[in-house]
Order: structure tokens, then C-alpha cells, then sequence
């Protein structure tokens, strides 16, 4: 065991994954001999080599669009989309190209790449710096969708990702590189090394893709979280003394319903909570969900807290963020509904 | 009074439209044999004339002439003569059985049968094409069975696809033939990253990319000449000229360019213009290019010029927007008969053999169709089961994948 940031396991992911198989290969924006602008692939080129892990002109679609042909060929392409921001260059070859390769070639060709990008805000990185694009993934048959909320997990998921034989979008919510960020914004940074789950494996595990992972057991009301935002509902449910039940899904695509039913079926109570956009959001496929598999159980309307439906402000981050005043709020709402 | 006078848009326009004379003589054609054949390890800015000048081998006789010349025995000239009197027979099949309600859709290669023919002579197994819908002659050229095309075609029960790709989306792993998209220059960048892979591995195998003319004016395009000139990858990035986009003149997606393959040289990319009606001289290109990218001096981009014969698809009429009589006045002649009367003169192939040959070919052709229309058509006969709607999107199915299966009834 190691204590690890975010982007530490990130980085050990990669590193243990190229170590066991030579056809993974890390590429993109800033990657190889600087190591990224978060530094998440610092030393893999050193360690390996720059033709296993390099430079990419600034090309979201060529960068992708090649990954899809080395993966044609057998490689397993490993890439950094320097922010999610700016994956939509790359849209077309990540949802007419990548997702679909499998399905319309009947299995003929594959399409095992990973994509990694930044996602999020407060960072004050703006509106193009800040977003959380994973609704215009999960939208897309054929992708799988990951957004991890601590190292253990980021490395476990990464590896997975890396092995599976499908394209994956891979979103590291970079405000949780360096500590559990709860939202609280003016106090201290917490670091990963205080947090249980900044101790990490130095060596090869996995964590299966596709399921959710109850981060605190609770009775009052289910709360549907990932990335950032299962450490903001965490804290709103201590600071709310509400008894939350708050689940980290992990994998968005696919997703572990059954964790979700088990829970809401449990509580009769649930708040969905996400920091992209409110429409069209993931949040209204869980909603939904929660609607279809669990309506006879509810004991109040499904509430959710996401960003507004506006771009990312800059200045204003703090009240664009949805933090956990606004989560306590909504659990205060639907316990009182 | 301002020195400037207001400001006006240019949108450019074909020679002709519907109604008046064909006219190409904006085309300039070189005599046949008057290009010269640099070394393949040539500096890039030495051969920049060749971007705006037409490789051809064949002239006005039928005679092979000048340092492109001489590639090719007999034998492999009549095999290329009868893959593209086989690609001619199949699209006249097809396009027939697309009439009759067969398929719902299918694009013929009227006119351009010599580019991807000929192409693939100059490929070695292994290789991999990255291709448009407008290259099938990649696989009929390296004997991919006809009756597993025509399955494609008709989504019947022992299509590749399982139903589930448009028609003339073939794939094929084995053949060196990339599964096709239908949305258009996503694989020129596939290409280049196949290539790179290969290079990455120390492999010896080369790849190959195909676009149109108007595809040339997306994005992926471009990226795809970055990455094969940062990387020198063992590319060939090959751009069909066809001269028409659907109804839309090459004119608009080449701007003020003189020509396609000039797009290559601000990438330090050597590009070579040929005649793609001349089997002859696309095979030396082809060769040419293959090789620079064998021996680890990277990507060769390629013009081919020559000329769409029929409609883009089944779906559209070129009469609306060409004079009916353009195709006639071409200057690059017909692939097929230009390589015929080439063997005619070379003493290798009569009027008379060719005439049988085409009867046999057109026979070969109808019974494959025959055998493929005891699988199904696309309205009748043995279909791809509704199980196969939900198969494949990833290599293991889901749980919510699962859910809407059964509820569909499987």
C-alpha cells in the first residue's frame, strides 16, 4: 500500500498496465516528455519509451481518430483529452466511429481504447475548463462512462478500463486530483494522504466496471451520486444530521441499477445529484429510473441538484457549484415532503 | 470616398450545368509517359510539380510509355482487366436488384474501377485499407467471395453484418478492408493510426486511407495529414477525384488550390497526381508509395483523377445538376477499355476473347447472385434475426441492454 492523490493512481494505472502488457500505449496533448498539465503521466515516457507514450498535435479528433486505428491493429490506446472541454472535435469519432465499430462489423474490428479527460469544475478554469460533459456519453450505445471519486478507485477502474475490450470514457473529476473536495470551498484543502481511499495498491487490481458502491448506509433517503459530488452529499448529510444513504455509482455505463432499487426500495426517499447541467442531464435518466423500478416505494418527488442550465460562470463558480448547501436543502426537502 | 469598395462573396461554379456543353478543358492533361519517376527517397520539395501535374502510362494507342511503364506482366494485366470487368458486372447486378427492390440502397463504381482495383495489387496481405464506399473493387481484386458482398447487400440471413450495416458497408479483417462507417473522412485518421500502430510494433505491414474530393474539406482530413507527416507513418493517403460530391463540383471543397493532392505539400507530405482511369499508372503509383512507406519514409498522398460515370448513389439523379453528355466528353477515357485495347495491343487479348469473357463474368456474377438470393433479399427470404439488433454493442451485453431485448420478444 501506497497513500496516493488521484492523480497518482492515475498515473500508477497506466504505469502498471503498460508494465504488464506492451500494447498499451499513453498518448496526447502535453503527455510525454512534460507528463501532462496535471501531471498524470509524468515519468511514462522515461519509463518507456516515446513510442509508447507521446506528444499528440492539438488534434481531439486526430488524437482519437488514431487511437481507433491502433486499436484496429491490436493496440490498446491509453489517451489524455487535456480537458473534457475538449473532447468535442473528437465527438464524431467517439460516437459514429469508436462506439459503433463492434456492432457494425458484427465483432470483425474492435475498438478497446481508453479516453481520459478532466472533468468538472471548481478549479475556476471557466467554461471551457469546467464542464461535465458525461450525459453526451452516456447518451451513446456502445461506450462505457466512468467517473471516479477517489484514487483506490481511479486506479482499480483505470486498469479495468484499460482491459476492456471496449471503448471506455474515462472522466477524473480533477477538482478530487488532489483531496476529497466536499464543496466547502473557503476552508483548507484536505489532502488524499488523510483519506482511507488514498491508499493504494502499488501493484496490479482491478475494479469492476459496472458497479456502484455505497459510501455511507443510511435509512432517511438515497442519495445518487459520483465523482466530486459523493463528497459534497456526504457532508451534507453530516451537516444535516439527515441519515443518507449515499451511493457512488462509479460506472455510469453501464450502470448498477440494482444498487440504486435495493437502496431507494430501502429509504422511499432519493435525491440525484450531479454538477453538469440540469437538462437532459444524467440526472433525468436516474430519475427516471428510480420513477420506473421504485415508484410504489416513494414517499416524496425525486429531487435533483446539478449545475444550472447555463454556461459555467467564472467568477460566480461558488454559486454555480452545486454544494452542499444546496444538497442539505434538497435532503431537507424531500424528508420533509 | 473610401479607397475600398464594398466587399463581395465568391462561390465558386462547375464549368457547365444541365443544358449546355461539356467542357473539360480546364483539365489539363500531360501526354502519357512525360512525368518523370523520381526515386522513392525523394525530398519531398523536389517533387512538388507532380501535385499539379496528371502520372499516366497508356496513350491515345494503347501503348505503354515512359518511366512508369513496365511494371506489369500479361498475366497480372488481364487478372486487373477481369477485376474490373467483374466490379463493372457486379455494380450492374446490384444496381438492378437495388431497382427491383432487393436492397434498399447501393453505390456502383461506373467509371472508376481502375483506382481501387489496381490499388490492391500493390498492397500485400496483411495490409489494411481504411475505405470509402466507393472501393470495393479492394476486395473483388483480392477475391473476397462475391456471394458474401451480395449477402451484405441483401441483410439476408448470412449477412457478415447481421443486418445490421447499410449496404456496400462491408468488412472484412481478413482482406485488409476496414468496416466502412457511412459518415465520411473519420477513417482517413483511422488510417494513420493503423499505420502508426504498425510502426510502433516494428511490423513491416503498411496502411492505406481513402477519401473523396469532398471530403477532403472536413476536419479529419487535415488531422490525418498532421499525425502521418509528425509521425511519418507508413501511409498512403489516397484522395478519389471523382469530380463530383453528389451534385456539388470538386470545385467547392478544393477552394483556390490548384489541386487536391497540393493539400499534401505544406505537410512535407510528397504527393503525386495520377490519371485514375489508367490501371498502368495507378498500379505504379500505388507501388511507388507502398514502397516509400515499406522502407520507413512515411506517407505518400495520392489524387486520383478521374470521373463518376453514374449517380453518387441509387438514391440521386445527376441529371438535376451535370449535362447528361459530361460523362462522354471525359478526357481520361474508360478504365476498362483503355487497359482492353492496351492488351489488344500488346498481343495478349482479342475482341473476340473479350467479348466471351464478359459473358462469362456476367454469368459468374449471376449465379453468386443466385446463391445469395437463396439466403434472402432484403424483403423476402432468410432475415438477420431481431436477436441481432441487440447483439455486438459491446462484447458483453449489458444488464439494461438485456432488459430491452426481452421486452422487444427475444
Amino acid at each position: 500500500m501506497a497513500r496516493m492523490t488521484m492523480i497518482e493512481a492515475v498515473r500508477s494505472a497506466m504505469d502498471v498496465s503498460m508494465a504488464r502488457d506492451e500494447n498499451v500505449v499513453v498518448f496526447g496533448e502535453d503527455v510525454g516528455y512534460f507528463g501532462g498539465v496535471f501531471r498524470c503521466t509524468q515519468g511514462l515516457q522515461a519509463k518507456y519509451g516515446k513510442t509508447r507514450c507521446f506528444d499528440a498535435p492539438i488534434s481531439e479528433s486526430g488524437i482519437v481518430g488514431t487511437a481507433i486505428g491502433m486499436a484496429a491493429y491490436g493496440l490498446k490506446p491509453c489517451v489524455e483529452i487535456q480537458f473534457a472541454d475538449y473532447m468535442y472535435p473528437a465527438y464524431d469519432q467517439i460516437t459514429q466511429e469508436a462506439a459503433r465499430i463492434r456492432y457494425r462489423s458484427n465483432g470483425d474490428f474492435t475498438c478497446p481504447i481508453v479516453l481520459r479527460m478532466p472533468t468538472g469544475g471548481g478549479i475556476f478554469g471557466g467554461q471551457t475548463h469546467s464542464q461535465s460533459p458525461e450525459a453526451l456519453f452516456t447518451h451513446v450505445c456502445g461506450l462505457k462512462v466512468i467517473v471516479p471519486s477517489n484514487p483506490y478507485d481511479a486506479k482499480g477502474l483505470l486498469i479495468s478500463a484499460i482491459e476492456d475490450p471496449d471503448p471506455v470514457m474515462f472522466l477524473e473529476p480533477k477538482r478530487l486530483y488532489n483531496g476529497p473536495f466536499d464543496g466547502h470551498h473557503e476552508r483548507p484543502v484536505t489532502a488524499w494522504s488523510k483519506h482511507e481511499l488514498g491508499d493504494v495498491p502499488e501493484g496490479h487490481y482491478t475494479i469492476p466496471i459496472g458497479k456502484a458502491e455505497i459510501r455511507r448506509k443510511g435509512s432517511a433517503v438515497t442519495v445518487v451520486a459520483y465523482g466530486t459530488m459523493v463528497h459534497v452529499a456526504l457532508a451534507a448529510a453530516e451537516e444535516t444530521g439527515i441519515d443518507a444513504e449515499v451511493i457512488d455509482l462509479r460506472s455510469l455505463l453501464p450502470l448498477d441499477l440494482d444498487t440504486i432499487v435495493q437502496s431507494v426500495t430501502k429509504t422511499g426517499r432519493c435525491v440525484v445529484v450531479h454538477e453538469a447541467t440540469l437538462t437532459s442531464g444524467f440526472g433525468a435518466e436516474l430519475v427516471s429510473l428510480v420513477q420506473e423500478h421504485c415508484f410504489y416505494h416513494l414517499e416524496a418527488p425525486v429531487v435533483r441538484v446539478t449545475g444550472w442550465d447555463t454556461p459555467y460562470p467564472h467568477a460566480q463558480e461558488w454559486d454555480y457549484f452545486p454544494g452542499p448547501a444546496r444538497v442539505g436543502r434538497a435532503l431537507t426537502e424531500v424528508m420533509e415532503a | 470616398m473610401d479607397e475600398f469598395s464594398r466587399l463581395s462573396l465568391h462561390v465558386p461554379e462547375p464549368a457547365v450545368r444541365p443544358g449546355g456543353q461539356p467542357d473539360f478543358s480546364n483539365v489539363k492533361i500531360p501526354k502519357a509517359g512525360s512525368v518523370p519517376r523520381p526515386e522513392v527517397d525523394v525530398a519531398p520539395e523536389e517533387i512538388r510539380d507532380l501535385a499539379f501535374s496528371i502520372i499516366r502510362v497508356l496513350n491515345r494507342d494503347g501503348e505503354a510509355v515512359g518511366p512508369w511503364a513496365g511494371l506489369l506482366s500479361d498475366a497480372e494485366l488481364l487478372s486487373g482487366l477481369r477485376h474490373m470487368m467483374m466490379l463493372r458486372a457486379f455494380d450492374a447486378r446490384m444496381l438492378m436488384a437495388q431497382r427491383q427492390g432487393k436492397t434498399s440502397f447501393y453505390m456502383q463504381h461506373l467509371g472508376e474501377e481502375a483506382v481501387s482495383c489496381a490499388f490492391r495489387r500493390a498492397l500485400r496481405k496483411g495490409d489494411m485499407n481504411f475505405p470509402t464506399y466507393r472501393q470495393a473493387g479492394l476486395l473483388i481484386a483480392d477475391d473476397y467471395p462475391m456471394v458474401e458482398m451480395m449477402n451484405q447487400i441483401f441483410s439476408n440471413e448470412s449477412d457478415p453484418c447481421h443486418g445490421r450495416q447499410l449496404p456496400v458497408m462491408y468488412t472484412s479483417k481478413e482482406h485488409g478492408f476496414f468496416t466502412i462507417s457511412g459518415n465520411l473522412a473519420t477513417q482517413y485518421v483511422q488510417a494513420v493510426g493503423w499505420a502508426m500502430a504498425s510502426a510502433i510494433k516494428n511490423d513491416t505491414r503498411i496502411a492505406a486511407g481513402w477519401i473523396g474530393d469532398g471530403s477532403t474539406a472536413e476536419s479529419d482530413f487535415h488531422s490525418a495529414l498532421v499525425f502521418a507527416s509528425t509521425y511519418r507513418a507508413p501511409v498512403i493517403l489516397n484522395i478519389v477525384n471523382n469530380q463530383w460530391a453528389i451534385s456539388t463540383f470538386q470545385g467547392i471543397a478544393r477552394g483556390g488550390s490548384g489541386t487536391f493532392a497540393a493539400r499534401g505539400l505544406g505537410f512535407g507530405i510528397p504527393a503525386l497526381r495520377v490519371d485514375g482511369n489508367d490501371y498502368l499508372a495507378v498500379y505504379a503509383v500505388a507501388r511507388w508509395a507502398a514502397e516509400r512507406a515499406r522502407r520507413n519514409l512515411g506517407p505518400t498522398l495520392i489524387e486520383y483523377v478521374t470521373y463518376r460515370v453514374g449517380a453518387h448513389s441509387t438514391s440521386d439523379d445527376p441529371s438535376a445538376y451535370r449535362p447528361k453528355t459530361e460523362s462522354e466528353a471525359w478526357p481520361l477515357g474508360d478504365p476498362v477499355l483503355r487497359l482492353k485495347k492496351h492488351l489488344i495491343v500488346r498481343g495478349a487479348w482479342s475482341e473476340e476473347r473479350h467479348a466471351q469473357a464478359e459473358a462469362e463474368i456476367m454469368d459468374e456474377v449471376i449465379q453468386a447472385q443466385k446463391q445469395a438470393e437463396s439466403h434472402g433479399t432484403l424483403h423476402a427470404g432468410g432475415k438477420p434475426s431481431v436477436r441481432d439488433i441487440f447483439e455486438g454493442v459491446y462484447a458483453e451485453m449489458p444488464p439494461h441492454i438485456r432488459r430491452q431485448r426481452q421486452k422487444a420478444g427475444y
